[in-house]
């Protein structure tokens, strides 16, 4: 069955292909597909009349314990065969439906077969889960192919109609399910139906399940998107709006009655549901003048019909209605197709212009006339033998409420009255003469059907006719099914054409009677139509509930987004006052004890640091603004250091250091003092606000440390890294060992910024390293030579002279090397003592920035000729490498090893492999630093030096 | 654990400090709120971390005297994250000024324009307000149909009465 399910796949995958090889006769190749599973299920059959079944499990997700579970029963063969068989038959009339020419076929046949494989999925899936999905696939098929291109608004407005209401069911029916399958303890709905659970998720469960099947199947009050969705290509209407599709609200009713009719609530709903649909439908469908609505609001009325006998959990009655759903596909599919070969032919479908097309095409006039029987119910034919059998169980009191058996009896007798009328006025407006109508002369037909294109129906009307003398051979596939629901009736009616003279029988001559006097008063019965007409409808109430959604969005968006980020971060801030601070006030048990501080130089530094932050909130100036912030960087350090901390105060002076050499960068180019002022009110609101966060937060430092009261996770940490890690320094340890995925998804952090800085500055390529001098600029011009390699510093010949400084360069020449130095040294000890490649790679940053300050921004160049990406890239994998270096040794991802060796001079030597870790950390902060240097600095300067237009180029998009 | 005065007092600080310029229009102010916020929510983590003891390096310290270290790591690569994402903002402000000469965040407009917006897809407004052509087939509130269609069909075929909106035809021929 999974091999099926793939044939299907594949087929949809390659049928834009065969299109194109083979124009539209490629929908006969396509059509081998269902055709193909149709005789694999009919192979089927003789286990499956032996009560047998055939299952089949895909492990999916072992871990989740999802499988795909597959299983092909009765009622599972019945649907199957119905889908795959029309599914062949409607692809087979494509072939000829389309002009050979057409556009966008290719798209069609492949949707159109992907969708074939999904019902057929829908009806084979046994878990819970795996139903869903193909549900929701058909759905969305579904969409596509009555959307079309989406060039027309009405297909559009119909696609997304029908796809909303069936999403919105379809949702409701996973939750269903999912409750359905808790309290059954299982997923699996061979054994849900048959042993359901009860209480009152069991109820809500199984209402939210019917919410699915009645929108899949257009039940009233969402019976309108069906005739909406008739905007599709005449095809599709055939096998998703008449056989397939809409039958998977019915499929699953009959699949689940035997286990879940006796929950409260299930017959109310499917039987009221049921009977009213069934006569709404009709009712309108009499309204019809063009012939694919007429025939829409007859499967409405029809689904109505079905849903009330497979959803009534009594034995007969599931088997008329299996009987009465092989009839309707086979009738409606034909009449659909019928339609399009009229409409294929003369370009109308307006029964109000159609006249004599029976004389022209006398062999379609007889096999819609076929179908239409069936559907009528006349005997000899399936739909006779189906009605029959729901009348006499219905008779025969086949609900458990004698009350309700006579209603839903009454219901059906009067919907079949309609029934018959719209047949008769199917016939007579596609193919009777009409007085006061000119005929459809022979050369008004644009195409006559060729052999081909009448197949499909005639088949299937055929199939029709057949099956009813045959229907006692169908009772061994029925009563499979049927035996699983209980018997409410005295005794069992096996389906057969005669069951001799009985109240049955009378119905049925009542509804044909019905039928013909409805008919024949037709203009009567039109104006009692009209005068009885009411002004609202379901529709209406869609398209009033979208738009006050629409309305209601629109006012939620408008009162919220008022374009003001202050405003959107106040919100956010105000947020947190009163959610975590709401908790903080009234829950929080606070500590009853206080010290004044640590050390009573925490408190000087402390008081140093608030000072600083003040007069960076005070300060208007850009630059004096970021130094004070730098006081309150500095400061924290210092608190670190008191904090016992040192790696992390080490980190806070280097970082603090290259924050304020890039604010300057940035902040040079910017006016001198910070300009928008803002109105006093809004002063207050934000200082009020401030200084609520302030406090709700100093509340929250206090209340953790108060709440310290669990051993600490990382109480073991010291010595695991140590005897593990082989490292002294816990924290380096932590970074490089203990926690190092944290720290390398941590590194692309960073170099997601960094690539993010360089592209918000270079407005075009921002790949390479940063420029060198050139020999010319850098000796100064005559001189043709390059800068002796010797000299140190031999770009900062390319500043102009006042912009040198010679103690900066002098002092340059001194420390350069030995900051790189350090840096290493801080690299390689950091495993011991403070440092790391944070540490290194942020010192090993400030000497770059000393150089590119010293020399301009060929000097940086100078001083590192490599492309910043490079570095940061390299870095990540040398990283990542380790990671997977561990990986391929057999150890786990990031694990660490240690190698000790007596080398001959070194002597004793040990390296623990997480230094490579540490070196890729190194690569990427420096490469992160060289990169906001290139770009903030070197790129700044040279937009300036160049005079760079940033007009773009005609053709070049840069985005603002 | 006794918590100090000292610690909280200095957080609040920072974090008041913070949140009063961050909620600024000048990006400039912004970004130094940022920071702001970064330092005290590293101070936070690392004062909540326990008081203060010694450094957690071997030879320095033993494991019982040493203070926390792994929220000590955390808050590490939190400064150099704060780092990279400032060099970030401060590139906004670079590009904001280079092109438009502006570093204060004004009123956007495009926000303000959705707030105002009234009109409808033509995919959502009422089928009563949409050319014939264009409704839904068997839209519900037949009976008013198209007047055009109406008078056209009941001069040609009196007598036969209409209602409901036609399909239009989808294989191109006359209709």
């Amino acid at each position: 069955m999974g091999l099926l399910l793939l044939l299907h796949l594949l087929a949809a995958v390659g049928a834009p292909l065969l299109v194109r090889w083979w124009g539209r006769q490629a929908f006969l190749a396509l059509a081998l597909v269902p055709a193909a599973a149709f005789g694999w299920v009919l192979t089927r059959l003789g286990t499956v009349v032996g009560g047998g079944e055939v299952r089949e499990t895909l492990s999916w997700i072992p871990a989740l314990d999802l499988q795909i579970a597959l299983r092909l029963d009765a009622l599972a063969l019945t649907f199957a065969a119905l889908v795959t068989g029309v599914g062949a038959l409607v692809l087979v009339y494509c072939a000829r439906y389309f002009e050979p020419d057409e556009e966008g076929v290719g798209r069609f046949a492949a949707v159109m077969t992907a969708f074939a494989g999904s019902m057929l999925g829908l009806v084979l899936a046994d878990d819970v889960l795996v139903l869903y999905v193909f549900w929701e696939l058909t759905t969305v098929f579904s969409f596509l192919l009555i959307g079309g291109s989406g060039a027309k608004l009405a297909g559009r407005r119909a696609a997304s109609q029908a796809l909303l209401l069936t999403t919105a069911g379809g949702l409701a029916m996973l939750v269903g399910l999912l409750m359905i399958s808790g309290v059954s303890d299982s997923r699996l709905l061979s054994e849900i139906v048959a042993d359901p659970g009860s209480g009152p998720v069991m109820v809500a469960g199984t209402m939210l399940v019917l919410a699915g099947a009645v929108t899949k199947s257009a039940m009233v009050p969402f019976h309108f998107w069906l005739p909406a969705a008739m905007e599709a290509p005449t095809p599709v209407s055939a096998y998703l709006h008449a056989a397939a599709m809409v039958k998977a609200g019915i499929y699953l009713v009959a699949r689940l009655a035997p286990g879940l009719a006796d929950v409260p609530g299930w017959r109310p709903v499917v039987l009221g549901l049921g009977v009213a649909t069934m006569l709404i439908g009709g009712w309108r469908s009499l309204r019809q003048n063009d012939l694919k609505l007429l025939l829409a609001f007859s499967t409405v009325s029809q689904l109505g019909f079905l849903i009330t006998m497979v959803g009534a959990g009594s034995q007969e009655l599931a088997a008329a209605g299996l009987a009465m759903t092989i009839a309707h596909a086979l009738s409606k599919s034909t009449l659909f197709l019928s339609v399009g070969v009229i409409d294929h032919a003369t370009g109308v479908r307006d029964l109000r212009l159609l006249s004599g097309l029976g004389r022209r095409m006398p062999v379609l006039a007889v096999i819609a006339t076929l179908a239409a029987a069936s559907l009528v119910g006349l005997p000899p034919f399936l739909g006779f033998v189906g009605k029959e059998a729901a009348f006499t169980a219905l008779w025969d009191g086949g609900l458990p409420d004698r009350v309700s058996a006579v209603v839903v009896l009454v219901g059906l007798v009067l919907g079949s009255v309609f029934t018959a009328a719209y047949c008769a006025r199917y016939l007579w407006g596609a193919f009777a003469r009409k007085p006061g109508l000119p005929d459809s002369a022979p050369e008004e037909l644009e195409h006559h059907p060729g052999p081909l294109f009448l197949a499909a129906p005639a088949v299937l009307a055929l199939a029709g006719l057949a099956a009813g003398p045959a229907s006692p051979l169908l009772d061994h596939l029925v009563v499979v099914y049927a035996e699983t629901l209980p018997l409410i009736a005295p005794e069992a009616e096996h389906l057969a054409l005669w069951h001799g003279l009985q109240p049955a029988l009378a119905l049925s001559a009542v509804t044909l009677l019905g039928g013909a006097a409805l008919f024949a008063l037709r203009s009567q019965f039109t104006r009692l139509q009209h005068r009885l007409a009411v002004g609202a409808s379901a529709d209406e109430g869609y398209w009033n509930t979208l738009q006050s959604l629409d309305r209601l969005a629109v006012l939620v968006t408008g009162t919220t987004q008022r374009g003001s980020l202050p405003t959107y971060l106040g919100t956010i801030l105000v947020v947190v006052l009163l959610v975590p601070g709401t908790v903080l006030l009234a829950r929080t048990p606070w500590p009853d004890q206080w010290r004044a501080w640590d050390s009573p130089l925490q408190a000087l530094v402390g008081a140093i640091v608030l000072i600083a932050a003040v007069l960076t909130v005070r300060i208007k100036q850009r630059l004096s603004a970021v130094l004070a912030l730098g006081i309150t960087g500095y400061g924290l350090a210092l608190l670190f250091v008191l904090h016992g901390a040192p790696d992390l105060a080490l980190t806070q002076f280097l970082v603090e250091t290259l924050s304020l050499v890039v604010f300057v960068l940035v902040l040079r180019k910017l006016p001198k003092d910070i300009g928008a002022r803002h109105r006093p009110a809004e002063r207050t609101v934000r200082a009020a606000i401030a200084v609520c966060v302030g406090l709700v937060m100093a509340g929250a430092g206090a209340a953790a440390l108060g709440a310290r009261t669990a051993t600490p996770v990382s109480v073991a940490i010291p010595e695991l890294a140590l005897e593990e890690g082989h490292g002294q320094n816990v924290v380096n340890v932590i970074l490089v060992d203990i926690r190092a995925w944290d720290t390398l998804g941590e590194l692309s952090v960073l170099v997601v910024a960094a690539t993010g800085v360089a592209s918000l500055v270079f407005l075009r390529r921002r790949t390479g390293a940063v420029d060198r001098a050139s020999e010319e600029e850098a000796s100064g011009g005559g001189d043709a030579r390059r800068a002796p390699k010797a000299q140190w510093l031999s770009a900062s010949g390319t500043l102009a002279p006042q912009r040198r400084s010679v103690v900066l360069e002098v002092a340059t020449r001194f420390l350069f090397h030995t900051i790189v130095v350090f840096s290493l040294f801080l690299l390689f000890s950091g495993h011991n003592d403070p440092g790391g490649g944070f540490a290194g790679g942020l010192v090993a940053g400030l000497a770059l920035v000393l150089r590119y300050l010293a020399g301009g921004r060929y000097e940086l160049g100078e001083a590192a000729p490599v492309a910043p990406g490079l570095l940061l890239g390299g870095g990540l994998v040398f990283a990542g490498g380790t990671g997977v270096v561990a990986l391929l040794l057999g150890g786990a991802v990031l694990e660490s090893a240690y190698l000790e060796a007596d080398l001959p001079v070194l002597g004793h030597a040990s390296l623990p492999t997480a230094l490579f870790f540490d070196i890729g950390v190194y690569l990427i902060v420096v490469g992160l630093i060289l990169d906001i240097l290139r770009s903030l600095g070197a790129e700044q300067d040279r937009q300036e030096d160049e005079e760079d237009p940033i007009d773009a180029a005609p053709d070049e998009v840069i985005v603002r | 654990m006794t918590p100090t005065i000292v610690l909280p007092v200095v957080i609040g600080g920072l974090y008041a400090a913070g949140v009063y310029l961050l909620l600024d229009r000048s990006l400039t102010r912004v970004i130094l709120g940022f920071v702001l916020l970064g330092n005290a929510t590293n101070l936070l983590l690392l004062s909540a971390s326990g008081p203060a003891a010694l450094a957690p390096i071997f030879g320095y310290a033993e494991a019982e005297e040493m203070s926390d270290p792994l929220p000590q790591a955390l808050v590490l690569t939190a400064i150099v994250i704060t780092f990279g994402v400032t060099a970030f903002l401060l590139a906004m402000v670079h590009r904001s000024w280079r092109l438009v000469r502006q570093e204060v965040i004004e009123v956007d407009e495009e926000d303000r324009r959705v707030a105002r917006r009234e009109g409808m897809d033509a995919d959502d407004i009422d089928p009563d307000d949409l050319p014939t052509e264009d409704r839904p087939a068997g839209k519900g509130n037949t009976l008013h149909s198209d007047v055009d269609v109406e008078e056209r069909l009941a001069q040609r075929y009196e007598g036969i009465p209409s209602d409901d909106v036609t399909l239009p035809p989808t294989r191109g021929g006359r209709s």
